[in-house]
């Protein structure tokens, strides 16, 4: 069966089989392996991708329905050479320990933030609640999100 | 040219990140080979069955497939699964089922495939005919006269019994004003790191090479223990542990999967990719605690404790994996805490059960030790209606004691335990906090004020210390190579996974060559590539493979003052290292660049009696003994007497791991350890039924805490330098999660204390608390 879809900006058409999921998709036809797979049941977020800019959970979506749309993968989200402030406030903050939940958080914390650019505390928690960490609890997490709303804030204002 | 900075002590950003923040880090799920298929494991639906016959037929035959093998095939292939810690009964622990399968998840066949979604397919098609046994799956009803035997050839489901007796325990509870019985139960959880486990394996026939890729936290180990398995030599196995996303001890193992997968590719001659599912992970990763502790407590009126008798019975699951009877010593050992407790007693009983065996987790032993200390200082204080602070006061170690023998018979460093106490009352405003409760109690409102003190045991070694069968003694090792263009290369015999000892060994290199941390790349977790190594577990990354690089660095720099001190005609220890110089210490102007004197040791021109051609320098360090870093957490929490939740109001966490290299990365250890801590507190526990079944196969159903659960960690730190290495650093891996668990316990009770609730086994979920209440009020 034949998909066509653009990942990070790129447009792509491929073969797959119907039952292929989105994750085994990036990972394994395109080759994107910065998404991964924590729980493959839709609980741990590592999978989290956007698709025409929401997140979604790609071990529960199939390719074939994300015919005809815009997916980016933390792969595709610094812009000329440099990380996107999500990206940076993660490195900054030691949002990440061993970085196997960070790509899934990155880009739940991209979703969030396009839908709110300044996030309480609380409000970040509540958003990141399909996202499992085992190695930071979290705190550090807030912070590196904190950062990039200000930063993207800042860049707005400027 | 600008200065360089000093790293060390400063809040450096993980040089890790770049490569995981942007997806280009390399897990084993990310290797892809030419030519590789998949293996997936069928697994056992029961906890205790004979198997009667396994039809593979239908499999074989199924597209795709490429081998579909069962225990029966493998019969004299690959050895048992190693236990290397000492047991009375040490089953063979078999790669795939032989006969009989003992828990929920044990593998039974593997099948391989093109890829996962055709092997799937073929899974389905295996059919299996089992007959059913009744399961163990109370550890205390395990060795019931009418138990169900799960090892025949035992005849019990005793593993074994060990007792540290001692006579002063009954002269102490003569002589205490109350002796004080309760029963504890550290629950079993599911370590649960987001990345699952994972193996490739590659065969080279020509070399008789076998490359694995594996998730593991011990690549060295693993090749020891995989070499005896597969019968090959440790020089034809290469074991990479690439990006591991999370360990907490349960990587800290060798897995049937392992062997199996390299197995697997050397006779099948292709890759063999096997991936474990969340499934799979939590029924047949190892799980930790299971101890329950009868205990008996001696003590005066005055808060003082005179003595402790501890009864446990520690479930160790079905068969005994890499260290699984080794864990429980430590909690028996630690029991007494930070407190100068004289006289300690206790007998350890392992039990075999149907279920996933225990092993390492976060903590290994301590937690579990930590939970009975401040259970029991808290019971003190409850029973004679004393401040728990002032109880625990009473019963320190005074920091003049040290190094302290303790009743368990350890020695404790260095320690100031009133010094964390104080601060961390002071940062929760304690006195305060106990009014506002007061006051809130009043008003109908349940605040609770939890205090816990803990010490643990870290930086495991001097080698005597840990089982001979490992392999590998309590030592670790580094070698430091300064290449021609003076860049350094580090290689490092602790595998790290997220502890950071790229940036935190980079600082320390940077530092004493006066270099930038850019000039400097740690490499681990390669065993073609680094000298053999033991591991960061017992928090010993920092505390045992930092001295072992350092003092690989002072090799260097003695050899490189040497051919400096020949150059500038300098006496050698008046030269110290500073922007990118050698210099004179005592009129730095006078200075030679790193780059000369590194190119006068390649280029060899000017050969200088006693030393050799080259930059490279290998040490092996055993220490002399273990740290033992310790600290105060303080939890306020609310709970909510209509539904039972327990809200956190504040939560304080000073910890004391001795001198800090690298502040950032302390701090996260502490949050993660403290989320891991709470979430045994409150949320988590491995549950099986009655007949064995594991409830818990799912993250919906086994409950890692979301951001929403935790609260906001208010953290400090004392420095009490541990006299045991020259860094004076204590580790701090898992500090964090050693120090909340009772914390968080004794806060909730407290809350609860007006209600005469005198304990409740954890996890406290909203509907124990409520139950409890809701009994309490009838009452
Ligand atoms: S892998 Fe998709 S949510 Fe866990
Ligand atoms: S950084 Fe390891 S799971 Fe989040």
């Amino acid at each position: 069966m034949r998909v066509s879809l653009t990942v990070n900006g790129q447009r792509r058409e491929d073969d797959i089989e119907p039952r292929t999921l989105l994750v085994h998709y990036l990972r394994e036809v395109a080759g994107l392996t910065g998404t991964h797979v924590g729980c493959e049941t839709s609980l741990c977020g590592a999978c989290t991708v956007l698709m025409n800019g929401r997140a979604v959970k790609s071990c529960t979506t199939l390719a074939v329905q994300a015919e005809g749309a815009e997916i980016t993968t933390v792969e595709g989200l610094a812009r000329d050479g440099k990380f996107h402030p999500v990206q940076e406030g993660f490195w900054e903050e030691h949002g990440l320990q061993c970085g196997y939940c960070t790509p899934g958080m990155i880009m739940m914390a991209t979703d969030l933030l396009s839908r709110n650019p300044d996030p309480s505390e609380a409000e970040i928690r509540a958003a990141l609640e399909g996202n499992l960490c085992r190695c930071t609890g979290y705190q550090h997490i807030v912070n590196a999100v904190r950062y990039a709303a200000n930063k993207m804030r800042a860049a707005k204002g400027a | 040219m600008p200065v360089i900075p000093k790293f060390v002590g400063e809040r450096i950003k993980r040089r890790e990140d770049p490569r995981l923040v942007s997806g280009t880090g390399t897990y084993v799920d990310d290797v892809k080979l030419v030519g590789m298929v998949s293996a997936m494991i069928l697994r056992s639906p029961y906890p205790h069955a004979k198997i009667i016959s396994i039809d593979v037929g239908k499999a074989r035959a199924a597209d795709g497939v490429v081998a579909v093998l069962t225990g029966e095939d493998l019969r004299g292939k690959i050895g048992s699964v190693p236990c290397v810690a000492p047991a009375e009964r040490v089953p063979f622990h078999p790669v795939l089922a032989l006969g009989k399968v003992r828990f929920v998840g044990e593998p039974v066949a593997v099948v391989v495939a093109s890829n996962p979604y055709k092997a799937q397919d073929a899974l389905d098609l295996l059919d299996v005919d089992y007959d059913p046994l009744d399961a163990v799956v109370d550890p205390e009803k395990a060795f019931d006269k009418d138990a169900p035997v799960i090892h025949e050839e035992f005849g019990t489901n005793l593993c074994m019994r060990s007792e540290v007796p001692n006579p002063q325990v009954d002269e102490a509870m003569r002589k205490a004003d109350k002796v004080i019985k309760f029963r504890l139960v550290n629950q079993r959880l599911a370590p649960a790191p987001m990345e699952p486990r994972g193996v490739v394996a590659q065969w080279h026939p020509g070399l008789k090479q076998l490359t694995l890729w594996s998730s593991t936290q011990i690549p060295h180990l693993l090749r020891s223990q995989l070499a005896e398995m597969l019968k090959l030599g440790e020089n034809h196995i290469r074991v990479i542990a690439p990006e591991v996303g999370g360990g907490f001890g349960c990587k800290l193992n060798v897995y049937p999967e392992e062997a199996l997968v390299a197995y697997l590719a050397m006779t099948l001659n292709r890759p063999v990719k096997w991936i474990e599912r969340r499934r799979e992970n939590l029924a047949a990763t190892t799980h930790g605690r299971d101890q329950i502790t009868y205990l008996e407590v001696a003590a005066k009126k005055d808060g003082e404790v005179l003595g402790v008798k501890a009864s446990f019975v520690c479930d160790m699951g079905a068969y005994l994996h890499l260290l699984t009877p080794a864990i429980p010593g430590f909690s028996g050992l630690m029991m007494t805490g930070c407190y100068k407790i004289p006289a300690l007693a206790f007998e350890q009983k392992f039990a075999f059960t149907n279920k996933m065996s225990t092993d390492a987790y976060r903590g290994a032993g301590r937690p579990e030790a930590a939970y009975i200390a401040e259970r029991v200082m808290d019971m003190v204080a409850s029973e004679f209606g004393l401040d728990p602070a002032d109880v625990r006061r009473k019963n320190f170690i005074p920091k003049e004691a040290f190094p302290a023998p303790t009743a368990g018979g350890l020695v404790y460093d260095s320690g100031d335990y009133n010094l964390a106490l104080d601060k961390a009352l002071a940062m929760v405003e304690y006195k305060k906090m106990r009014a506002e409760q007061e006051a809130a109690r009043k008003q109908g409102r349940l605040i609770g004020i939890g205090i816990s003190s803990y010490v643990e045991i870290c930086g495991i070694g001097p080698s005597a210390l840990l089982p001979p069968k490992l392999k590998g003694g309590g030592w670790e090792s580094a070698t430091v190579r300064i290449e021609p263009d003076s860049k350094v290369t580090v290689l490092t015999g602790i595998s790290p996974h997220g502890q950071g000892q790229e940036t935190t060994f980079a600082q320390l290199v940077a530092d004493a060559f006066g270099i930038d941390i850019d000039d400097v790349v740690v490499v681990h977790g390669d065993t073609a590539q680094v000298q053999y190594g033991i591991g960061t577990f017992g928090s010993r990354g920092t505390t045992v493979g930092g001295p072992a690089l350092m003092l690989t660095v002072q090799k260097l720099q003695d050899k490189m003052k040497k051919i400096a001190s020949t150059m500038m005609e300098v006496p050698p220890d008046q030269l110290i290292f500073t922007e990118r110089t050698i210099a004179m210490a005592s009129d730095p102007s006078r200075s030679i660049p790193l780059q000369q004197v590194v190119d006068a040791a390649y280029g060899y021109k000017m050969p200088i009696p006693g030393v050799e051609p080259g930059l490279e320098e290998k040490t092996f360090y055993e220490p002399s003994a273990c740290t033992f870093p310790f600290g105060t957490h303080v939890a306020v929490v609310e709970v909510d007497p209509e539904t039972g939740v327990v809200k956190f109001l504040k939560y304080v966490a000073v910890d004391d791991c001795g001198k800090i290299i690298s502040p950032l990365l302390v701090d996260g250890q502490v949050h993660g350890g403290i989320a891991q801590g709470i979430a045994q507190a409150l949320y988590e526990e491995v549950v099986y039924d009655e007949n064995g079944q594991l409830v818990t196969a799912s993250l919906m159903d086994y409950a890692v805490p979301k951001a929403d659960m935790l609260p906001h960690f208010d953290c400090a730190n004392t420095i009490t330098p541990s006299p045991v290495n020259m860094l004076g650093v204590k580790g701090v891996g898992e500090a964090g999660t050693i120090g909340s668990t009772p914390c968080a316990v004794n806060a909730v009770l407290d809350a609860l204390k007006p209600f005469g609730i005198r304990h409740l086994d954890m996890p406290l979920k909203p509907e124990k608390i409520w139950n409890a209440l809701r009994n309490a009020k009838k009452a």
